[in-house]
């Protein structure tokens, strides 16, 4: 029953998404999405898998990493590399070319899942010697290795150097950058949901504490970064091979890590739903500020840090908190704090089986215990 | 089950800490019978919870050895230990901020879950199945514990009695041979160390339980301990029943500082 719901789900969600594929890539009937809002439409969903992989990372296991870009950057220029040098033999293996049909889409998908493993490699190998360090340290490693990788990528020139991967072929499409979305934040979600996204919350919580309860703290650590890597070097590879959007060095330097940490924070860090809305409206956001720009050059962009600032200041849990949406959105459990002085109340009553005093009243409403 | 003659579950043989020129635990060997009730008492700084830290994998002994349950465990990780069946809880109560009650003793049974990864992600019969049943014991745990209406509750709000109750209640989670208790008692008044007294003899019981008790107050470990280990300055001074301990001169003069 479950599973054939599952099925039907799987079904419907790709069905929609290549029907708006269609209407996104070709249009419809005489009717063409602005190219510019479908641009904006597919950072967007690259944004997401992005922000949602990071807060596998960053929210659920409370490591502060500052990497994402260098995750990005070798399973992006992986990816494109493979299509680029290997993609029209292997779209030549099912019999087409890289122009359409299946030929494209087994090319993609290997080459997606070259960027994946590639990023994931890198992740385990950045992940292991210093996930065991705590804190500061693991975002100093990490935006350390951001840094080298986009250094190396500068002098590999079959890779375009600093001029950025120009040769890519245009093979991601809509369909492409939403199926990763949606199969990201199903991921994580189930990952957050299940015991082993507990025991990543635990390790964010108290590590000594997590360990004697079981759980094997530097395992689920490289784990999560791991699978975080991968997604990273998926969203590479989606946006690199996204047409006239070659990779290249200064876009993946660490202000780009720090965007997407931005994306989770604002968001809610921890919440799926927060880093999707995170996601969104920090991809919108620069862009709706272009019309400011029109009249005071230059203001857009101190216009938007100023937002962000204002915005954590009056909502510093961001957006969603650690909450997320769901059927059930109406009857979350309540979990705003217990006044002490009720609980300590409830607690004398349990035990004493007397009603604590209430001092107000024994002060006679006098204004001296303020 | 009870019988304080069993075989030996937890065997520290001579085993010594040393950080650096500080001797936190000297040459000390420690028999804990299978299914007993035992003590370890000290006054502040004897080691108590260096003994705790070394039984649990957090320390590793300088000399000697522990074997519990017939393995040799010395320099095993802590989640290796747990895995093993050895538990406990924490003088500074260390519970999952941002947890939930429930969360919390869930968060322990992950040891017991029978799920890889790949069965979470793809969302497997098998995920939801081992995930109902975390969720039921969670529940029957909290219900013994009577914290299942603070359930959904942030466990870090609870009152401090409390929240000790929840940490037993974790620990048991992870379905232990031995349970190590520090200090269960601290911070809680005359009423509520009678009610938690009662609540660990029947868990010891109900859970076929071996149970290490490191506690201050007298007055709980008198009443349950059936064997206690006297420690001071690292090292054993004395051990024996309740009765025979609170005769003995060599503990009382560690107590009351006299005996130079």
């Amino acid at each position: 029953m479950r599973g054939l719901r599952k099925i039907l789900a799987i079904a419907a969600t790709l069905a929609a998404l290549a029907v708006l594929n269609i209407v996104f890539e070709s249009g419809v009937g005489g009717f063409q999405v602005n190219p510019y809002y479908a641009r904006i439409i597919d950072l967007i969903g690259i944004n997401i898998t992005l922000a949602v992989s990071l807060n596998l990372v960053n929210g659920l296991a409370g490591q502060f990493s500052l990497g994402h870009a260098g995750f990005m950057a070798v399973g992006g220029y992986t990816a494109t590399y493979v299509t680029v040098a290997h993609g029209a033999a292997i779209a030549g293996l099912v019999g087409g070319t890289l122009d359409g049909g299946a030929g494209a889409f087994v090319a993609m998908l290997v080459s997606l899942c070259c960027g994946a493993a590639a990023a994931a490699l890198a992740g385990f190998l950045v992940g292991v010697p210093s996930l065991r360090l705590k804190g500061d340290y693991l975002a100093i490693v990490t935006l350390g290795f951001g840094e080298i990788i986009r250094v190396i990528i500068l002098n590999i020139p079959a890779v375009g150097g600093a001029t950025g991967f120009t040769e890519a072929i245009p093979l991601t499409t809509f369909f492409w950058i939403f199926v990763v979305a949606v199969l990201t934040i199903v991921i994580v979600r189930n990952i957050a949901t299940s015991t082993f996204g507990r025991a990543l919350e635990a390790i964010r919580g108290d590590e000594i504490a997590a360990e004697a309860m079981g759980v094997r703290t530097t395992r689920y650590k490289v784990l999560a970064f791991v699978i975080s890597s991968a997604l990273a070097g998926v969203a590479g590879g989606l946006s690199g091979q996204l047409f006239a959007n070659p990779l290249n060095p200064q876009q993946l330097n660490f202000m780009r890590s720090i965007e997407v940490v931005v994306m989770i924070v604002i968001g809610g860090i921890g919440s799926i739903t927060g880093a999707v809305f995170g996601a969104g409206i920090l991809t919108v956001l620069p862009e709706a500020l272009r019309t400011v720009d029109q009249q005071f050059p230059g203001l857009r962009m101190v216009l938007y840090a100023l937002l962000l600032i204002l915005f954590m200041i009056f909502r510093p849990q961001g957006l969603f908190g650690r909450r997320e949406f769901g059927w059930s959105w109406l009857r979350l459990p309540n979990r705003t704090k217990i006044p002490v002085a009720l609980s300590d109340a409830a607690d004398a009553r349990q035990h004493t089986g007397r009603r604590p005093v209430d001092r107000r009243s024994t002060l006679g409403g006098s204004d001296t215990d303020d | 089950m009870t019988d304080a003659r069993g075989p030996l579950l937890l065997d520290m043989r001579g085993v010594t800490k040393r950080f650096g020129g500080l001797t936190a635990v000297k040459d000390l060997s420690l028999q804990v019978p299978r299914g007993s009730l035992f003590g370890l008492i000290g006054p502040n700084g004897a080691g108590k919870t260096t003994i705790f830290n070394l039984l649990t994998g957090v320390y590793r002994p300088t000399e000697g050895e522990i074997h519990f349950g017939g393995r040799r465990v010395d320099g095993r990780r802590p989640y290796e230990i747990a895995s093993l069946g050895m538990t406990r809880t924490f003088q500074n109560i260390r519970l999952f901020p941002d947890m939930t009650v429930l969360e919390n003793v869930m968060t322990a049974r992950h040891l017991r879950s029978r799920q890889s990864l790949a069965d979470a992600v793809i969302g497997t019969p098998r995920h939801h199945r081992e995930e109902r049943r975390t969720h039921e014991r969670a529940r029957e745990l909290l219900a013994i514990f009577g914290l299942d209406g603070l359930a959904d509750e942030i466990a870090t709000n609870l009152p401090y009695g409390s929240q000790r109750r929840l940490e037993i209640a974790r620990a048991l989670a992870t379905e232990p041979a031995l349970l190590l208790l520090d200090e269960p008692a601290a911070g809680m008044n005359p009423q509520e160390s009678r009610e938690l007294m009662d609540l660990i003899r029947w868990i010891r019981d109900e859970f076929s339980l071996t149970i290490l008790l490191v506690e201050h107050n007298m007055k709980v470990v008198m009443g349950i301990c059936e064997q206690i280990q006297v420690i001071d300055y690292g090292e054993a001074i004395a051990f024996g029943t309740p009765a025979e301990i609170q005769r003995n001169p060599a503990v009382i003069a560690a107590y009351l500082g006299g005996g130079h």
